[in-house]
């Protein structure tokens, strides 16, 4: 798009677009082809026909649906996974990849969704790790590793000490990581899974000039992501997935993101704009001079009864600890929360539930759901003062609670007798959000509900948040980096800014420029901020 | 590969990275002094129990000027030696995030094999027996190996059921009998005893032992991948480790090193029943702990834990010396292990409220 790649990238004669790499005649622009590949697990084909085709001096966007075999695709490409069947050629060469290491060998270097850091070893061992530059008596050459990586961190024009230990390194951080070693195995096939899905607006364009500077330097790039915009910034060409199929590959000048969701879904998704004309109900949460010493200082607003009230703000900003506060997971320092009126004790959760407070976390798998129990009693767990009868909990009880909840989120399911990790990632927000609608709050928070959520259920969780709002009158708090879904859904939207509350609008108000200027306290938006998705999640 | 050549992807690109733009470069910086606290401080976790260890000895010795007399330095190394050696394979179990609980039913079943050879061959030599203990231990350690590794049982399940059957094993051997002193050569129980300065050649030799293994899991392949798998097994799979080999091999280290325990157990005390060892796995894992290794793996090392195992050693002996019932010395072992416990994660939350401020501080 209008991205340039640095000032000096178009006027290099060397940087290349894509195809136009200097090669000898009758060289094959090919990178890489997978064919036909299939992959089961137990009963679910995960991948029906993978197919992909990267060629050198490119960045290939992957689009699908949770479930379209994105990842799967990915694990093959990085070995962990083996095809039942198709044909993977690298440089026009068949291989066959039966492990991680063969993978590297051919010049991949997966990024892989999950983060993959060993919290307890170097930055320096966590590059190398497993392929360690060896001294004699097959001792590891500590001194060349870090040697190397200050060559590559260099090169990247960042900053990153490669003698810390890993624990602690913010998302972005570990993502430079994670490309340190891709450039360090000399990998030229880079595959990166999600990369952006925890990055803020600022961490996401550092991303993006790192993927230019290896794009330029002759390297295929596979980009796999849910946020479209990014593609269309990014991406040369793209492939579409569904059901674990090929859809088409296609080069994205001359496409716009409706065609690749429908090509995605297969249907049209039906999206409405919020109303910004609701009935608002009594004050619910009245939230009062809150302060949390180095998190955030003398926050103070109000949601009603049957209004969505949306946090915005970039990384670090404050916001999902605001939430944290308000609920009492973290203590507060001064200032007051009320739930109808009442006051809610400092740093207690329990209180807060008690009181009608809701919350679904940022992170649904760690500390939304228990991964490793049943989906219904995963539902019923906030519930079970309201199942007991007789001081016990009733199994029958429990069960019909729970299917009651899941028919109505329309929540798609094995067996509600199963583990809520069989779930996909939508479901599963599903799921959390049944857990608390069971307990029929009058305030819900929702921190970054619809993130890593395919395009359709994220339409759902949209409809059920709106429907929850306005037939139920449920006041809704909700955090979220996602800029169209702020405007969408925000009957009020709140900008924080370092730990403060700077700025209000109406739903009529609220444009992206405006609240990204808001965010970042500038005026004018720059160019860069105001085009792509502006907001960074809150992890600390 | 035979696509580098055309493909210039080491090429350096200082224009480009001079045009870089770095809006979190203040965050950068940020994070980086607590995170050299972090580092230090877990530097400082292996050098405080030395601390400890030290103004222990000054405190009875204070108390009790006699404590540091020849006879009691052998006693406290001699008691030591053995379990850090315990501590060693303990070590590279504990930090892929494993346990081993068989340690203390492996040492007694060796002890007892390889003494009560002296009796079976006359004249054996002592290498000897060293092996067939060793290979009690590889016995041992092999099966417990094979069961966590490549059945995917959880280790800690698996070695308390061995725990029960080598112990249980060693009982039928056994039965009511014992090995007694008189019946090793003298040379055998010399191991166990001679020394030069109150210092015993065996611990010596442990000391070695010791340093060689913390070398190797620093500063190898296999030793350090031990730390990767603890650290995150998950990611350990997709860089392609070999998880369930390396688990195997630890397995089987600590299994052969209480094994030659064993050996030792039996030279020092002499008089081996089917009671040798027991409990000793508990004690272990203390000392380990104590010693700075996480209990859910990915770090501490195995002088850390040697260390541990000589705190434990010489508080009991202290308490000794102080006049405080023996009985006492289980509750002080549990309550230094709350201490280093309390104390890890004390420090560990409080440098996180650190870095948290300073983070916020810095931003720009």
């Amino acid at each position: 798009m209008e991205r340039e790649v640095g000032a000096t990238g178009t006027s290099d004669p060397e940087v290349a677009e894509p195809g136009e790499r200097k090669r000898s005649p009758g060289e094959d622009q090919t990178a890489l082809v997978l064919e036909h590949a299939t992959k089961s697990f137990g009963a679910v084909h995960a991948l029906v026909d993978g197919d992909i085709t990267l060629q050198w001096g490119e960045t290939h966007g992957l689009v699908g649906e949770n479930g379209a075999g994105k990842s799967t695709l990915v694990k093959i490409l990085a070995g962990v996974h083996q095809p039942e069947s198709g044909r993977l050629f690298v440089n026009g060469r068949e291989v066959t990849l039966d492990g991680p290491g063969a993978s590297r060998a051919a010049g991949i270097a997966v990024i892989h969704q999950e983060a993959s850091v060993f919290p307890d070893l170097s930055v320096a061992e966590n590059v190398f790790i497993g392929r360690e530059p060896l001294r004699s008596g097959r001792r590891i050459d500590f001194k060349t590793m870090h040697e190397e990586i200050a060559v590559i961190v260099d090169r990247l024009g960042v900053r990153l000490d490669s003698r810390r230990i890993a624990k602690g390194l913010s998302v972005a951080d570990q993502q430079i990581m994670e490309i340190a070693k891709a450039l360090s195995l000399n990998a030229s096939i880079i595959v990166m899974d999600e990369p952006t899905s925890s990055l803020s607006a600022h961490e996401v364009n550092r991303l993006f000039e790192m993927i230019e500077l290896l794009r330029c330097d002759g390297a295929a790039v596979l980009f796999i992501s849910h946020r479209l915009q990014e593609v269309f910034e990014i991406c040369q060409r793209v492939t579409v997935m569904r059901d674990g199929r090929h859809v088409f590959t296609r080069p994205l000048a001359g496409l716009v993101a409706d065609d690749l969701v429908q090509a995605m879904v297969g249907r049209e998704v039906v999206d409405r704009a919020a109303g910004g004309g609701q009935q608002m109900g009594d004050v619910v949460l009245d939230v009062e001079h809150l302060s949390r010493e180095g998190v955030f200082t003398d926050v103070s607003f109000t949601v009603r009864a049957g209004e969505i009230v949306v946090l915005a703000g970039l990384v670090g900003s404050g916001r999902s600890e605001v939430a944290r506060a308000i609920f009492g997971i973290d203590q507060r320092d001064a200032g007051s929360v009320s739930i109808n009126g009442r006051p809610l004790r400092a740093g207690s959760p329990t209180d807060a539930i008690a009181a009608g407070v809701g919350y679904v976390p940022e992170d649904r798998r760690q500390q939304g759901l228990v991964m490793a129990m049943a989906i219904d009693r995963n539902i019923a767990l906030a519930s079970y003062d309201h199942l007991k009868r007789k001081g016990l909990i009733w199994g029958a009880l429990e069960r019909s609670f729970a299917s009651d909840w899941a028919s109505r989120l329309r929540l798609k399911y094995g067996r509600l007798s199963g583990n809520a990790s069989t779930l996909s990632g939508g479901n599963q927000q599903k799921l959390v959000l049944a857990k608390w609608l069971g307990r029929n709050p009058s305030l819900l928070i929702v921190d970054e509900p619809t993130r890593g959520i395919d395009v359709a259920t994220k339409a759902e969780v949209h409809r059920l948040l709106e429907a929850l709002a306005a037939e139920q009158g449920v006041a809704v708090l909700m955090i979220s980096s996602e800029l169209p879904e702020v405007l969408r859904m925000g009957n009020r939207t709140l900008v924080m800014r370092e730990g403060r509350l700077v700025a209000e609008f109406s739903h009529s108000e609220v444009s992206e420029e405006r609240i990204v200027g808001a965010a970042t306290g500038q005026t004018e938006p720059a160019d860069n901020l105001a085009k792509t998705d502006a907001m960074g999640h809150g992890t600390p | 590969m035979a696509h580098h050549e055309s493909t210039p992807a080491r090429r350096r690109r200082p224009l480009l990275v001079a045009e870089m733009t770095n809006p979190d470069g203040a965050l950068v910086q940020a994070t980086e002094s607590p995170q050299r606290l972090v580092d230090m401080v877990f530097r400082l976790r292996e050098y405080g129990i030395i601390v400890v260890l030290i103004l222990f000895i000054a405190v009875t010795t204070g108390i009790q000027p006699r404590f540091l007399g020849q006879q009691n330095i052998k006693f406290i190394l001699l008691n030591a030696t053995i379990y850090a050696l315990l501590a060693l394979g303990e070590t590279m179990v504990v930090v892929s995030r494993q346990m081993d609980l068989s340690v203390g039913s492996v040492l007694g079943l060796s002890a007892y094999v390889s003494s009560n050879l002296f009796g079976q061959v006359h004249g054996i030599p002592i290498p000897v027996v060293f092996l067939a203990g060793l290979g009690v231990g590889l016995v041992c350690g092999v099966f417990n190996g094979a069961v966590t590794a490549f059945a995917r049982v959880p280790g800690l399940v698996v070695t308390l059921a061995t725990l029960y059957i080598i112990r249980g094993i060693d009982i039928s051997i056994i039965g009511g009998g014992e090995v007694v002193a008189s019946s090793l050569p003298a040379h055998f129980s010399a191991i166990g005893s001679d020394s030069v300065v109150g210092i015993p050649y065996v611990s010596m030799v442990v000391v070695v032992v010791i340093a060689a293994g913390t070398y190797f899991l620093r500063s190898f392949r296999p030793g350090r991948e031990l730390y990767a798998i603890g650290s995150n097994p998950d990611a350990a799979r997709l860089v392609g480790i070999p998880i369930a080999r390396r688990v195997f091999t630890a397995y089987m280290a600590s299994g052969a090193i209480a094994g030659v325990a064993g050996v030792i157990w039996a030279s020092y005390y002499g008089t081996v029943d089917s009671t040798a060892g027991t409990g000793y796995e508990l004690t272990v894992v203390t000392a380990v702990v104590v010693g700075g290794v996480a209990i859910f793996g990915g770090s501490g090392s195995a002088a850390g834990a040697a260390f541990g195992a000589l705190l434990l050693s010489t508080i009991a002996t202290a308490l000794y010396a102080l006049g405080v019932s023996p009985f006492w010395d289980p509750a002080f072992d549990g309550l230094l292990l709350v201490l280093a416990i309390t104390l890890d994660r004390g420090i560990a939350l409080r440098l996180a409220e650190v870095m948290r401020k300073r983070t916020f501080r810095h931003e720009p």
